[in-house]
């Protein structure tokens, strides 16, 4: 038991006055009154070693420099809209909070504007790529600041695809449909959810309905024009191609059953961030292949193929917004730019092994994406993405479609047994629910 | 020895206040308070709110305006909001059903006299007894479209020659859910039932026995209408909660396929929560309201109807 002397007392005491007087000396108060601590919410990464690396190496570091606790939660990316919401009508929750692609404009009303931080960024590393600019930003105001994007490229099984005949990746959408045809009847189907996950499902669907011509609404954000004979195009092929070359369960997956399908063999190839071919390589002993070789050097990544009127891709982006019910607001500020200062940021990045994108073309010329050919595709992810709500704007709009899944549930409709017409006729009827 | 002075103890006479209370209307008030007071915070306040949310176009993070009745109007032109009612009550009647027939059956056989009758009892309670989450997400596993362990097992015995995709057809995925559901609900139907059999004097079975009725005949005539009342009440209990169930579609599908196996309170936390619509949200949860009202004095009337005879 601690007894009060006063000897105590007095070294308190002179202890005070001389921090006191530190602090009158250098001119410069600490930087937090003790005890400030910002609650960051994210999602359970998809490289577990970077959430690891946060906790233990990175975050500790970060308290040290802003003299700030940091609580740092993770939940399963599906539930952070519903924080989200939760936090916001309850006026208190995590100071900052992770959202995913255009959603940070369903929040507008409810978030501090992150432009000074974005332009200092974006200054600094290059510039912010259109596509990071048109998911977080309505031109006037930074609704959430970028944080990095997950490439979605197709990991495919190198040496099944040969099998068939198949030495480069399809480039067209028919080739695929051929090729994933021959390796389900050999019992190797493809792999694709199409169910409300916030990942997979749209970075399948809406280049899919693109690359046909599709598109949700026209340029003015008024006029809905999901109708059209390019998109039942597209629904009718998207209804053949999953009958004869998916695994039927796909429509029950989300984002993390095609990497389990892949890595335990039961799938040749499906769209993904690269998290199966990094758990490959965390575990080469693990996944081995029937001809007893590490899986590792047999996936290789691809993008999506072209359709009639083009080639597109729509790849999950990550930011953070900065609630403005947070009490805390310049100390959680100050926490994202001290990660996003390139020695910080750089730590995570590498911890990603590619996996994520950053959101600066600056560092598509990181010395990581010499390091392994596989990763390549991945690099430039963040030039070739579009952002959902094409052809109009990515904001709140786009977002509603996007969060309510409407462009997935077409798609899901018509592979239920629906005509593909009745399935965009859905469509067309909610959405103009939301757009006019 | 002195002999004590005899005192008579008189107690202090009382405060008013307390006087007060031997009045049993004023006991009974003070009594009530707390339940009231939880009540009113926790039922009454959230269903005023969500009754002044429904009637504006608030969402997350705007209060929004006055819209009068467009969102019911919007919800009851939206074709998955249909198909949520739809579901509801497909989901809520086919499981009363089998949690009904199998709860009364295993509480028959638990009623009976047998080894180990205690720890069979306590055993079949487990079910309800774990959090659903956790055991809906072992049966989310047994169904999983790709490692469910029901199919290997089909498969195994020869079966099936492919697979069952249990989550992802429509079909498929509203009989998943209802079998879960009444695994979870069968233990609370068998055990209150089989309070009730126990309230039931085995003598009047021995006494038709005696008289040559057959156990069917003993059955219908004897245990049934006597239990009627406790089914009632347990069928009653077991409607409100089925009809308004969440956890097990929101763990199972989320609603899905394409929105196939939306229930009201998950399609309405989907609107409201998941995408921030927070009125039409409200207007989905309310729109529950009116059938679960006339379900409960239906269902009232009528066991006070089976009492009073």
């Amino acid at each position: 038991m601690t007894t009060i002397t006063r000897r105590n007392v007095l070294k308190s005491g002179t202890a005070l006055v001389g921090g006191m007087a530190g602090i009158l000396a250098t001119g410069r108060a600490p930087a937090f009154a003790q005890g400030t601590t910002v609650h960051w919410l994210r999602w359970n990464d998809f490289v577990p070693a970077s959430d690891q690396l946060l906790r233990k190496e990175l975050l500790p570091e970060a308290e040290k420099a802003l003299g700030i606790k940091i609580n740092l939660e993770t939940v399963n990316g599906n539930d952070l809209q519903p924080r989200v919401t939760a936090s916001v009508q309850s006026g208190s929750g995590p100071d900052l909070i992770m959202i995913f692609n255009n959603q940070s404009a369903l929040y507008a009303e409810s978030v501090v504007d992150l432009s000074d931080l974005a332009e200092e960024v974006s200054s600094k590393e290059g510039g912010l790529y259109k596509y990071s600019r048109a998911v977080t930003s309505d031109g006037k105001k930074f609704n959430s600041m970028p944080w990095t994007i997950v490439g979605a490229m197709n990991a495919y099984r190198k040496s099944w695809f040969e099998e068939i005949g198949v030495t480069k990746f399809p480039e067209t959408w028919d080739a695929y449909y051929d090729a994933g045809k021959k390796l389900k009847a050999k019992g190797r189907p493809l792999g694709q959810a199409v169910s409300h996950s916030f990942g997979d499902p749209p970075t399948f669907v809406y280049p899919l309905l693109w690359s046909f011509g599709g598109k949700e609404v026209e340029a003015d954000e008024k006029t809905v024009a999901i109708n059209s004979k390019n998109t039942i195009d597209s629904v009718k092929f998207m209804t053949a191609f999953y009958k004869d070359t998916c695994d039927e369960g796909g429509l029950a997956w989300d984002d993390t059953s095609n990497n389990r399908a892949f890595l335990s063999q039961t799938i040749s190839s499906t769209l993904n961030g690269a998290s199966i071919y990094i758990e490959s390589l965390r575990n080469p002993d693990k996944y081995i292949t029937e001809k007893g070789v590490p899986l590792k050097t047999d996936i290789l990544h691809a993008p999506l193929p072209k359709g009639p009127q083009g080639q597109f891709g729509l790849h999950t982006f990550f930011s953070h917004m900065l609630m403005s019910y947070s009490p805390n607001q310049k100390a959680a500020k100050d926490l994202l730019r001290w990660a996003h200062t390139p020695a910080n940021y750089e730590k995570w990045f590498i911890s990603q092994k590619g996996f994520a994108t950053p959101p600066t073309a600056q560092w598509e010329s990181h010395e990581l994406w010499g390091a392994d050919p596989v990763m390549d595709p991945f690099k430039v992810a963040g030039r070739l993405g579009q952002a959902p709500g094409f052809a109009g704007p990515a904001g709140k709009k786009a977002a509603e479609a996007l969060t309510k899944y409407i462009i997935v549930d077409m798609y899901a409709k018509a592979i239920q047994g629906g005509s593909a017409e009745d399935a965009v006729k859905w469509a067309e009827s909610e959405l103009k629910k939301i757009y006019t | 020895m002195a002999i004590a002075e005899t005192q008579v103890y008189m107690p202090p006479a009382p405060r008013p206040r307390l006087r007060l209370l031997e009045d049993e209307r004023w006991l009974a008030l003070v009594l009530l308070v707390p339940t009231l007071v939880l009540l009113g915070m926790f039922i009454a306040y959230p269903f005023v709110r969500g009754i002044l949310l429904s009637v504006t176009n608030a969402r997350v993070g705007v209060p929004g305006d006055f819209v009068g009745l467009a969102n019911f109007y919007k919800i009851f032109n939206d074709g998955i909001f249909r198909t949520s009612v739809y579901n509801t009550f497909v989901y809520t009647g086919v499981t009363t059903v089998f949690k009904l027939a199998l709860g009364l059956w295993l509480a028959m056989l638990l009623n009976r006299n047998f080894r180990g009758k205690a720890f069979t009892r306590a055993f079949i309670l487990l079910p309800f007894i774990i959090p659903t989450v956790l055991s809906t997400f072992a049966w989310k596993w047994m169904f999983d479209p790709t490692f469910s362990v029901l199919n290997w097992l089909l498969y195994h015995f020869g079966l099936i020659t492919g697979r069952i995709n249990w989550l992802g057809d429509p079909d498929l995925a509203m009989i998943s859910i209802i079998i879960v559901n009444i695994w979870r609900g069968v233990p609370f139907f068998a055990i209150s039932l089989l309070a009730g059999l126990q309230t039931i004097s085995p003598e009047l079975s021995e006494a038709a026995a005696i008289d040559g009725a057959k156990p069917w005949q003993r059955f219908w005539h004897i245990t049934w209408p006597l239990l009627l009342p406790v089914t009632m009440v347990v069928v009653l209990f077991s409607v409100i909660q089925t009809f308004s169930d969440f956890q097990i579609v929101y763990v199972m599908t989320g609603g899905g396929p394409a929105n196939a196996t939306h229930l009201f309170a998950t399609y309405a936390y989907q609107i409201g929560i998941g995408t921030g619509l927070l009125s039409e949200g409200a207007a989905i949860s309310l729109a529950m309201f009116p059938i679960l009202f006339l379900v409960v004095i239906i269902q009232l009337l009528y066991i006070r109807r089976v009492e009073v005879r």
